[in-house]
């Protein structure tokens, strides 16, 4: 997650211009503006699919390519429109928080409640995987606990707005509700067992704890609201000029699906009855690399087509919480024995979950 | 000036070491460009989000990729 550059030192920020009112209000008035454009357009996209689909192309209706390409022209802009409009209010809602915030909220919490708020932390604070690095460390050498840290690192990537947008957007507030709610009790369950494993330290490279932190007391910067939504509205091209691609993508493979494969194709592979197929999910995911943007409309094409709801989120979580990449990150910290303990309890954690929804749903 | 950009090769850190090359040479700064990408190094000036951009040993912020506008003013700041 990309996020705004924070000043060290409050006195660095730049001065408001002098005209901040009036450019106050222009600000707010974009605001509302935006979100009316976006509510219009939001409306026409069903009949503008269908028009382009049917009367532009003039493809014949309830052909295959003809399904498949009203899916794709409905799809696209209304999962571009619903990323649009959430990531931006998910980031001015994280113009609040910062690492360092977070770190002085979780510094002094012991295992249990701790782990509880570095969930939530996750979710909330700015984080991308490229500061996992630094941000372990920091969290470590402060005295904040393994086992909570690591109910961080695992709800930061899993619970994110891309993923959430994307489930609420294709599958309805019950399914992203459900997600939000497992993927947090995950990552809070398994920084407590972590946190179990007697000398757990030994497992972190030993030049962790050799480091000295610098100083650094940047976390009592103001911003004031110009600030924010600007800040905000960076950080959404940014993370939309990184997913759309995906999005697009996903979404093309998940049309072809819609379109192509037989209804039902899929129940005996991903079904409920095929006890193996969570396990199996979580196993192929976990070398896979790919943002939530690409796989949640490629999932969602397969349920249609008969894939049960526990695999297929298991597949899904263990895509985007233990990806290879970011274990490779996490080795420059941890020894591999600790890695491993790492991801064989979150994927365990995610297989359970799995379960839990083939057996709810 | 020394200026150094803190990251471990991020698309980002890439980006602000361009910014800041940039506004040097256009504000006639006589500056060098380093980049720091060892993790104690890093963390010795008290960063937990790269890109950090640190001038002449001060770390001037962190987190991500400063407007150009905001790398002149800081690249000023530094010139006095």
């Amino acid at each position: 997650m990309a996020d705004g550059f924070v000043f060290a030192d409050p006195k660095l920020t730049p001065e408001p211009k002098p005209d901040v009112k009036r450019f106050h209000w222009q600000l707010w008035g974009g605001v509302v503006g935006a979100f009316i454009v976006w509510w219009l357009l939001y409306q026409i996209l069903q009949p503008l699919a269908h028009w382009l689909t049917y009367d532009l192309l003039g493809l014949p209706i309830d052909s295959r390519l003809g399904e498949s390409v009203a899916f794709f022209l409905y799809d696209v802009p209304k999962i571009l429109l619903l990323l649009t409009g959430m990531i931006f209010l998910v980031s001015v809602v994280r113009t609040f928080f910062s690492p360092e915030q977070t770190r002085a909220l979780l510094g002094g919490k012991r295992q249990g409640l701790g782990n509880g708020l570095a969930a939530l932390l996750g979710v909330a604070t700015p984080f991308c995987s490229c500061s996992a690095v630094p941000l372990f460390i920091g969290f470590v050498e402060s005295g904040i606990p393994l086992g909570v840290t690591f109910s961080f690192l695992i709800a930061a990537p899993m619970v994110n707005e891309v993923a959430l947008v994307l489930l609420l957007g294709l599958f309805g507030w019950p399914i992203a509700v459900l997600y939000f709610i497992s993927g947090l009790t995950i990552a809070i369950v398994a920084g407590v067992v972590i946190g179990l494993i007697p000398n757990i330290e030994r497992g972190v490279e030993d030049f962790v704890w050799q480091i000295s932190v610098g100083e650094n007391n940047s976390s009592a910067q103001t911003l004031t609201w110009a600030n924010r939504l600007q800040q905000a509205g960076q950080t959404t091209r940014e993370i939309l000029g990184k997913v759309w691609l995906y999005v697009v993508i996903g979404i093309a493979i998940g049309a072809a699906i819609h379109g192509y494969v037989p209804e039902d194709a899929m129940a005996s592979i991903l079904g409920k009855d095929a006890w193996w197929s969570v396990p199996a999910a979580v196993l192929i995911g976990v070398p896979m690399y790919s943002n939530a943007a690409g796989v949640i409309p490629v999932i969602h094409a397969l349920m249609e087509k008969g894939a049960a709801l526990g695999p297929t989120l298991a597949f899904m979580m263990s895509v985007v919480a233990l990806s290879l990449p970011e274990m490779i990150i996490l080795r420059r910290v941890l020894k591999l024995p600790l890695i491993i303990a790492f991801i064989g309890i979150v994927a365990v954690g995610i297989i359970f979950t799995g379960y839990l929804f083939n057996f709810v749903i | 000036m020394v200026i150094k950009v803190l990251g471990t090769g991020c698309a980002n850190c890439k980006k602000v070491k361009a910014l800041a090359a940039e506004v040097a040479k256009e504000l006639g700064a006589e500056a060098t460009i380093e980049e720091v990408t060892d993790v104690k190094d890093i963390m010795s000036y008290g960063v937990m989000q790269t890109p950090g951009l640190v001038i002449d040993e001060k770390l001037i912020g962190a987190g991500g990729v400063p407007t150009k506008q905001q790398m002149q003013q800081i690249i000023q700041s530094a010139m006095v």
